[in-house]
């Protein structure tokens, strides 16, 4: 089946099965980095992309729900060279060790902050309770999200930031009741 | 070197040796060169093999081009540590060249040197001491001197390097580059282990906040992570593993996916199933319809029986550490407190799955890997197809983020026996489920402790004993199934032989901290502990694990110290002490002590004795703990200290603050290691609060992420404090997993300050809260 998608201001025709997961078609036939198989569930976030101004899970999004729909990926928000600004605060804080997750934290935070830019610290953090990074890199993820969100952040030299949340995020186990 | 620039070159049929052997070769002779000590390259505990790339030799080590550029070749890799950036650094500094100038070539079998396995928080002192790739930039450089020194004519004493250059002292305009000296030549010389490195004080790149060379591009999704590689005519694969844990392969019905689009072969070898098609989709969904038959395993022990399980098996023991008189101590102690712990199987759930491509034809093979241990993968993938080692080159390529082994390694066997069987290249990623239900988990612990006070409320005899699963691990040079693949394949794991221990001899180590940093470590005349406690004895006991496991961030050392530093807090509450002041009494390491008050300090630490007075009985309580130790004994300096609140109604735990203090010599890079420092302690609270493999009589259930509780970005993130101990006197020591050893003892300990409640038992579900404080509230 021929569909074809708009990504990251370019538009691909592709001859398909119906069935596969768009973060398929993204990787392998379009070759694109930014998003990532992490766990094929919807999950962990790694494979989100934005699409019609909502971050959705491109490993359980069936590329033929997507036809015709706007895409962007990590590597439509910015460069390298002129990096968007919430990838530059992740820069400036140095927020990731092994980087795999960076992809669904940044697009998830992203996502929220367009619909809500006055979003509170507790609502921010609230909105990450689906996305997971193994690496444990938290304390900056979480303050490069403030500082991009227009939060203080405290000074990087010394103490990580602290948020805390007011409500029992419903999709993931946070050390709660089990 | 990117993988576009390998393939370029091995696109002009050159390697990199090729070429710099075609480039001439720069003789250069001294009056006195230092015989090369062979025995000092080995890699501390970590073997090596001898492989076609001589340690001994600078030129593999390093090269200088003719524009200066200084390309550098490391065998141990960035897993998301910040190794790329730091070794970059430590070139650099010692060279004196611009990091910008320095590439860093990662565990390419082709170019590099074989440094056996990026693991044991082994990398920084084996690159930034006395070896290897820091020793390899102190000899070109003194090297590089010399040569100026000739070009100049002016003697070594009056040139100084900098910027990549050679200038003479008090006239700028006399200077000559490390390009036009050298020019893309070899250089010919061997490492000189005396060849004088730059001190601490001097440093002007080292020691620096360097940000990570790799973070735009992740950050941007440009940065290539093996799951990326892309060759041409590349088949993607897919595998099927058995249904439960010991099945055996009874029937293959390819007929079952033949009709599938685009399937080209159903591969079977002994109990290895997998399937490979174009597209990857298609592999995914053939191995999902793929009918295979098996035969089921043995039944796994119960999970709820696995503690008392362990204690019952055969096993191989070993003394640690065994004084003649624990027993008598014991007999005469004024008070004797006992305790036992349980830690779970846990596992390294990398975020994600595991990927290897591998190209395979012609009886030659390249594996596109995010192995930790490259020549080590290259030799067991040899093994699998049959053919020499010198005939496979493996390519370290980042996968997602690895604190031991996830499936890397089995992966890169996976790819490798596809692609061998089809004849093309092959990119095999597997499965959420596969990654989790058969990688090597952290091990299973069982811990009995026992100590015994004298009047004045010192502790004069510690007693340690435990019970731990292990079964396969690294596959090392030889052992390809001590993983999952390997074993399907046809590949034994290591041979479990059970043995009784044998009494210590030789230099006191401390078994992976089956040693609490307590006792004096005494063997023979000499004490190697941490500690003061003179009346001492450790002994381990390893048991056949129903399942692989390996060595999870801090194998052992994570799961002793929980025991060590939890079971020293019940004590100290015992005669009624401050808890940081008894470890003060009972340490003698000045290096640890100096940590455990660093960290008090910076924690504003009460002191008081545990638990905290005027506690309340039910709702909300808060507390503080603190735990430390000295990692492996001298491989770096840990404290820290835990603010809990704890919900005694819901027996939910909220960390509030850790506060750390570090001393690991000193820091390459202060920013990369307060990272290091964060996502330990953000790690290690994960794993002390939800992590634990779960299974039934015959499988794994714990395989995906709401089945294996993972923190997400979203809980109660703590404020984390670090505090480096900063000392440029002493040899630098490994910082990967110092942080994550001490976080589960540390929130224990702030528990049972805010509550009276102890747990010993890992993780710290909302249920054993609960149970603990009706064990508290019991009568009696």
């Amino acid at each position: 089946m021929s569909i074809t998608l708009t990504v990251n201001g370019r538009s691909h025709t592709i001859d398909v099965d119906p069935s596969t997961p768009l973060l398929y078609v993204l990787s392998d036939d379009l070759a694109l980095r930014g998003p990532k198989f992490g766990c094929g569930l919807g999950q962990c976030g790694a494979c989100t992309v934005l699409a019609r101004g909502r971050a959705i899970r491109s490993c359980v999004t069936p590329v033929s729900a997507m036809s015709g729909a706007d895409i962007t990926t990590l590597e439509g928000l910015g460069t390298v060279e002129r990096p968007h600004p919430i990838q530059q605060a992740f820069i400036d804080e140095q927020a990731a060790q092994c980087g795999f997750c960076l992809n669904g934290i940044i697009l998830t935070a992203k996502a929220f902050l367009d619909q809500q830019p006055n979003a509170s610290e507790a609502e921010i953090q609230r909105a990450l309770s689906g996305v997971l990074c193994r690496c444990f890199a938290h304390t900056r993820m979480l303050r490069a999200i403030n500082r991009y969100a227009g939060h203080p952040v405290p000074s990087r030299a010394g103490d990580a930031g602290s948020a805390t949340g007011d409500g029992e995020p419903a999709s993931l186990w946070t050390g709660g009741v089990k | 070197m990117t993988v576009d620039a390998h393939n370029a070159l091995a696109a002009a049929g050159l390697s990199r040796r090729d070429f710099l052997k075609t480039s001439g070769a720069l003789i250069v002779s001294f009056t006195t060169v230092a015989a090369l000590d062979r025995a000092g390259l080995a890699q501390g505990p970590f073997d090596t093999h001898a492989s076609h790339v001589d340690p001994s030799q600078l030129d593999s080590w390093l090269a200088i081009a003719a524009d200066g550029t200084v390309t550098a070749y490391t065998g141990k890799c960035d897993l998301g540590q910040g190794m790329l950036t730091a070794q970059t650094q430590l070139v650099a500094e010692e060279l004196s060249v611009p990091l910008s100038r320095v590439k860093l070539i990662q565990c390419d079998t082709a170019v590099c040197p074989d440094q056996g396995t990026t693991s044991g928080s082994q990398s920084t002192p084996t690159n930034f001491n006395q070896r290897n790739l820091a020793q390899a930039a102190a000899t070109a450089r003194e090297a590089l001197l010399r040569l100026a020194s000739t070009h100049l004519g002016v003697p070594p004493d009056r040139l100084t390097a900098a910027d990549g250059a050679i200038r003479v002292d008090g006239d700028e305009s006399r200077r000559v580059t490390y390009g036009e000296l050298v020019a893309g030549k070899k250089l010919n010389l061997p490492l000189d282990p005396q060849a004088k490195r730059k001190p601490a004080r001097e440093w002007t790149i080292l020691g620096k906040p360097v940000p990570r060379v790799d973070m735009a591009s992740m950050a941007t999704g440009e940065f290539e992570f093996v799951h990326n590689i892309r060759v041409p005519g590349m088949l993607h694969g897919a595998v099927v593993r058995p249904p439960s844990v010991g099945a055996t392969l009874v029937n293959v019905d390819e007929s079952s996916v033949r009709h599938m689009p685009g399937v080209i072969e159903v591969v079977i070898r002994k109990n290895f199933v997998g399937v490979v098609a174009a597209k990857p989709w298609q592999a995914v969904k053939a191995a999902a319809a793929l009918k295979a038959t098996w035969s089921p395993g043995p039944a796994i022990p119960a999970q709820s029986g696995i503690y008392d399980h362990l204690r019952h098996q055969p096993s191989r023991d070993a003394f640690v550490v065994h004084s003649s008189d624990v027993d008598a101590t014991l007999a005469k102690a004024a008070s004797i407190v006992k305790a036992t712990y349980q830690h779970p199987y846990q596992m390294h759930g990398s975020m994600g799955t595991s990927c290897a491509v591998a190209d395979v034809k012609d009886g030659k093979a390249t594996i596109w890997s995010p192995t930790q241990s490259a020549y080590p993968t290259r030799s067991g993938v040899a093994m699998l197809l049959g053919v020499q080692p010198d005939d496979v080159r493996v390519i370290f390529v980042r996968g997602a983020g690895c604190y031991g082994i996830n499936g890397a390694d089995t992966v890169s066997y996976d790819a490798a026996l596809l692609s061998h069987a089809v004849g093309k290249p092959v990119r095999v990623q597997l499965s959420r489920k596969d990654e989790m239900a058969w990688e090597n988990y952290g091990f299973a612990y069982t811990i009995d402790q026992r100590a015994g006070v004298d009047a004045a409320g010192s502790i004069i005899v510690w007693d340690y004993e435990a019970w731990f699963a292990s079964r396969g691990g690294r596959p090392g040079y030889d052992t390809p199934g001590n993983v999952i693949t390997g074993l399907l394949a046809g590949f034994e794991p290591a041979a479990f032989k059970p043995a009784t221990a044998a009494e210590p001899a030789g230099e006191f180590r401390n078994g992976s901290n089956a040693a609490p940093s307590y006792v004096a470590g005494r063997i023979a005349k000499a004490a190697g502990g941490a500690g003061t406690i003179a009346s001492e004895r450790v002994l381990t006991h390893t048991v056949l694990s129903p399942f692989f496991t390996g060595p999870l961030r801090s194998p052992s050392r994570l799961q002793n110290t929980f025991a060590h530093e939890c079971f020293f807090d019940e004590i100290a509450a015992h005669v009624r002490v401050d808890p940081v002041a008894y470890r003060l009494r009972h340490l003698s390491s000045e290096r640890l002590k100096a940590a455990v008050t660093a960290a008090a300090k910076a924690a504003n630490w009460d002191a008081r004795p545990s638990p905290k007075p005027n506690r309340p009985r039910s709702g909300a309580a808060t507390g503080r703990g603190m735990s430390c130790v000295a990692y492996e004994g001298v491989n770096g300096y840990i404290a820290m200290v835990a603010e809990v609140a704890v919900d005694q109604d819901t027996g939910r735990i909220t960390a509030k603050r850790l506060v750390v203090a570090q001393d690991c010599g000193p820091v390459s890079n202060p920013d990369g290691m307060r990272n290091q420092i964060e996502g330990g302690a953000l790690q290690g609270l994960s794993r002390a609060l939800g992590e634990e493999v779960t299974w039934d009589d015959q499988k794994v259930t714990s395989i995906d992420w709401r089945t294996y509780h993972s923190l997400p970005l979203g809980f109660d993130v703590p404020i984390v404090e670090s505090v480096l101990i900063d000392r440029a006197d002493v040899q630098a020591t490994g910082a990967g997993e110092t942080a994550i050893t001490i976080v589960a003892a540390a929130i224990g300990n702030a528990v049972f300050d805010a509550t009276g409640a102890r747990l010993r038992q890992v993780p710290f579900t909302t249920e054993r809260v609960k149970s603990a404080l009706a064990a508290r509230d019991a009568p009696g």
